[in-house]
């Protein structure tokens, strides 16, 4: 069908007068944007191909390109977008689903950004975490309804001698935790839908910094068994590459039932991305589409969800944590808790603004509720029933910096996922087309010519140098408060206000409006 | 060393099933290569994991999720079965002398599946084959709505058995023992709806006749070439071996065989 023209979402401006025709921006370009002409000698540009991923912007020797939102708008109309004429263009032509990448993108509120900390002044002291020792450890895992430790042991027996904590033992076997040096993992990320470079990046900086990357349902890569002391894998519901020694090379086991880009629907690699490498860890023959679909065969109740969580727990003789990733919802908090019921140790829930490889717009941008009241909602409940240490809890879908975990923690998660994040500190800029396979960043695609631009060894320096500054970062939050342990602020609300919220807001948070003492 | 070889047997009677599997891994562990339980009554996850070659005989009814994530072994049960036998099982033999529950064999990728008796909805769901790994399901009776849906790979085999047998009652089918219970004209039902819905690969063969309508959209039938009766035989060889059933009996009926449209049943679902 002939297509109607639509001006163009980015225009590419080129400086003649910096341009050498060099032609690095026509070889790199994967969208074919640029282009030679010999006989001229000269580089043009091809607006219409343009992405917005600012890749040959930053990889031009003289600075010539600038990309540019295109000027020339359709008529001004706030109904009526930009991006709704061409969402209704595109599927005029195509009579296709729209598909996006990366996290919704529509201007919900924020609430990160109506949260504010406190601060210690006069009358409790802050803690300077340069010279005084900060406690970031975080253990994701069940912890028991009580501990029972010896009373003391014989050595201490001796007359006068006042035991110290050295001289009791622990006698309550404790679940099977993770242990992590600063409350921040990466989020499920499929090799697939990221390069394998991306993939040992990620499992190098969670090995360096001491926390943990997530599988996705891609299985895992041959290269990425030496990093299982660091992997979460994941069981979702193609079951693709999950197999025993799959189960048993993960530090923990979680069960993907949604994620947050798209609640409630499955998910399809076509054929095409499925290549040789994809198609071993994925276990499938090469070119066929995997299919995910949206629920898990076997799971059609919180009964059935025990049932898996025990395969599980049996398969891996009871050694390893299982948790289950579900997306924010209305119902998040009841669904929660029957997770945790179910003998999940740890629940991870997915907003909103979560990122994805691939998923239709329109359920990404609809579908969900936002992290910061999922928290507030499931941690409540938890607490309500009593079994809020039964399970730990990892908020994911839109942390975007140390003051988002922090707020995190002190809603009532134990520990934050990061996906889009790390994404952007390996080098993405969130131009939203990782579906295509194209990405010039080599992050989301398998092509060899692409992923080679990832460097994991400087991919790995950025995201350890990330949460360096974002562990720090909080270090000094918590120590301005007067907290020296990341332990004590989980849950404490007291610890924040909210600004410019309404009341129901503000009740649903479960914390008080800005200039209200404690 | 000599290797233990003599069967280890295990009372699971009141075993819970945690219980009854430690027990399970010690022997196995420890070298057991034949492992028989007695007494079995709904444990689940026996077989859990489970890789090597040991063989484990079950009397008694086994709980759900049988040989789930299961790597090598070879589980009898000389009776009935729960749901989710062979529950992304990788590789082994599951032969049950009863019929199954629901999703026998959900997301196996390889290894066997023989049943005598019937198996109920779901039965093969989204199965998948991978270079060597192939699995296959075969079920001497009758199977409820939903076979094979989201099939990917691998081979089911229905052969509807126990409906011409119905009146000797060598069956098990608890729905026709058990006045009133359940729909007892179902069973005689070869194969349920939605057979094969959104099936994208693999093979089925049904002895006897599908009407059309039970299909799922995305299935074609097919008379069976010389391939495809090679490929039959082979499995149903095993399988009458492992029931003491004459292969030429069971072949005597003509069968369909049942096979996707596309490898690519959403490949234009999308506007890029």
């Amino acid at each position: 069908m002939a297509k109607r023209p639509t001006p163009t979402e980015f225009i590419i401006e080129r400086d003649e007068g910096k341009c050498i025709a060099c032609q690095v921006c026509v070889r790199m370009c994967s969208n074919d944007a640029h282009s030679y002409d010999p006989e001229t000698d000269t580089v043009t540009s091809d607006s219409t191909k343009c992405v917005g991923c600012h890749f040959c912007e930053t990889i031009c020797p003289t600075g010539a390109i600038i990309i540019k939102r295109n000027p020339s708008e359709f008529k001004l109309n706030a109904n009526w977008s930009a991006q709704v004429i061409r969402n209704i263009t595109k599927q005029a032509e195509t009579s296709g689903v729209l598909l996006t990448g990366m996290g919704c993108d529509k201007p919900y509120p924020v609430y990160w950004d109506h949260i504010v900390l406190n601060a210690s002044q006069v009358t409790n002291p802050s803690i300077d975490p340069l010279r005084e020792p900060m406690e970031l450890r975080t253990y994701i895992g069940r912890k028991p309804d009580r501990i029972e430790l010896t009373a003391h042991s014989p050595q201490s027996t001796e007359k006068n001698k006042i035991p110290s904590a050295m001289d009791y033992r622990l006698l309550t076997k404790l679940s099977p935790q993770l242990k992590l040096e600063t409350p921040i993992l990466f989020s499920a990320m499929s090799y697939g839908s990221i390069s394998l470079n991306a993939c040992i990046s990620l499992a190098r900086a969670a090995k360096e910094i001491g926390t943990f990357y997530n599988t996705g349902e891609g299985g895992l890569h041959k290269d990425l068994y030496e990093y299982g002391a660091h992997t979460i894998v994941q069981v979702a519901s193609g079951r693709f590459g999950v197999h025993r020694e799959y189960l048993e090379a993960g530090a923990a086991i979680e069960i993907k039932i949604g994620q947050g880009a798209k609640p409630g629907i499955g998910g399809h690699l076509p054929g095409e991305k499925v290549s040789e490498e994809i198609s071993q860890t994925r276990m499938i023959p090469v070119g066929t589409d995997a299919l995910s679909p949206a629920p898990h065969h076997d799971i059609y109740s919180i009964e059935d969800l025990k049932q898996l969580i025990f395969a599980l727990k049996e398969a891996t003789r009871y050694s390893k944590p299982v948790g289950v990733k579900i997306s924010a919802v209305h119902n998040v908090a009841p669904i929660a808790s029957g997770i945790v019921r179910a003998g999940a140790d740890f629940v991870a829930i997915d907003g909103l603004r979560g990122g994805t490889g691939a998923a239709p717009t329109v359920i990404r941008d609809n579908v969900g509720i936002p992290i910061e009241l999922a928290i507030a909602a499931v941690d409540n409940r938890l607490r309500e029933e009593g079994i809020r240490n039964q399970a730990s809890l990892i908020a994911a879908g839109g942390i975007r910096s140390s003051s988002d975990v922090i707020k995190a923690i002190a809603l009532g998660a134990d520990a934050v996922y990061i996906g889009t994040a790390a994404l952007v500190a390996m080098g993405c800029n969130l131009c939203q087309r990782c579906y295509t396979g194209k990405c010039n960043w080599g992050i989301a695609t398998q092509d060899p010519y692409l992923t080679k631009r990832l460097n994991p060894d400087i991919g790995t320096r950025r995201l350890v140098n990330l949460l360096r500054a974002w562990s720090l970062e909080i270090k000094e939050m918590l120590g301005g408060m007067g907290i020296n342990a990341i332990e004590s602020l989980r849950g404490n609300r007291e610890q924040l206000r909210g600004v410019g919220l309404s009341d129901t807001d503000l009740k649903l948070l479960g914390i008080k409006p800005a200039g209200e003492a404690w | 060393m000599k290797k233990e070889s003599k069967v280890f047997r295990i009372n699971a009677r009141g075993l819970y099933y945690k219980e009854l599997n430690e027990k399970v891994h010690q022997a196995v562990n420890s070298g057991t290569e034949e492992l028989v339980l007695d007494n079995v009554n709904g444990q689940r996850y026996i077989g859990d994991g489970l890789a090597g070659d040991v063989k484990i005989t079950i009397n008694g009814v086994p709980g759900n999720d049988l040989a789930v994530f299961m790597d090598g072994p070879t589980i009898v049960v000389n009776s009935n079965a729960q749901d989710g036998i062979g529950n992304t099982m990788n590789a082994g033999k599951i032969v049950v002398h009863g019929d199954v529950g629901d999703i026998a064999g959900h997301s196996m990728r390889g290894g066997k599946i023989y049943i005598r008796g019937s198996a109920g909805y779901r039965t093969g769901i989204h199965m998948k084959s991978y270079k060597d790994l192939y699995p296959v399901i075969i079920i001497g009776g009758t199977v409820r709505d939903f076979l094979g849906e989201y099939m990917a790979g691998g081979l089911i085999v229905v052969l509807g058995l126990n409906r011409e047998r119905s009146q000797r009652s060598t069956v098990h089918s608890p729905q026709k023992k058990i006045k009133g219970y359940g729909l007892p004209t179902m069973d005689y039902r070869l194969v349920g709806n939605y057979c094969g819905t959104g099936m994208h690969g693999g093979t089925m063969y049904i002895r006897g006749d599908i009407e059309d309508y039970q299909l799922g959209k995305e299935v074609k039938k097919f008379r069976l070439n010389d391939e495809d009766d090679k490929m039959l035989g082979k499995y149903l060889k095993e399988y009458c071996a492992c029931f003491s059933l004459d292969f030429k009996e069971v072949m005597d009926t003509d069968f369909v065989k049942l096979i996707p449209h596309t490898h690519r049943p959403y490949g234009r679902l999308y506007a890029y």
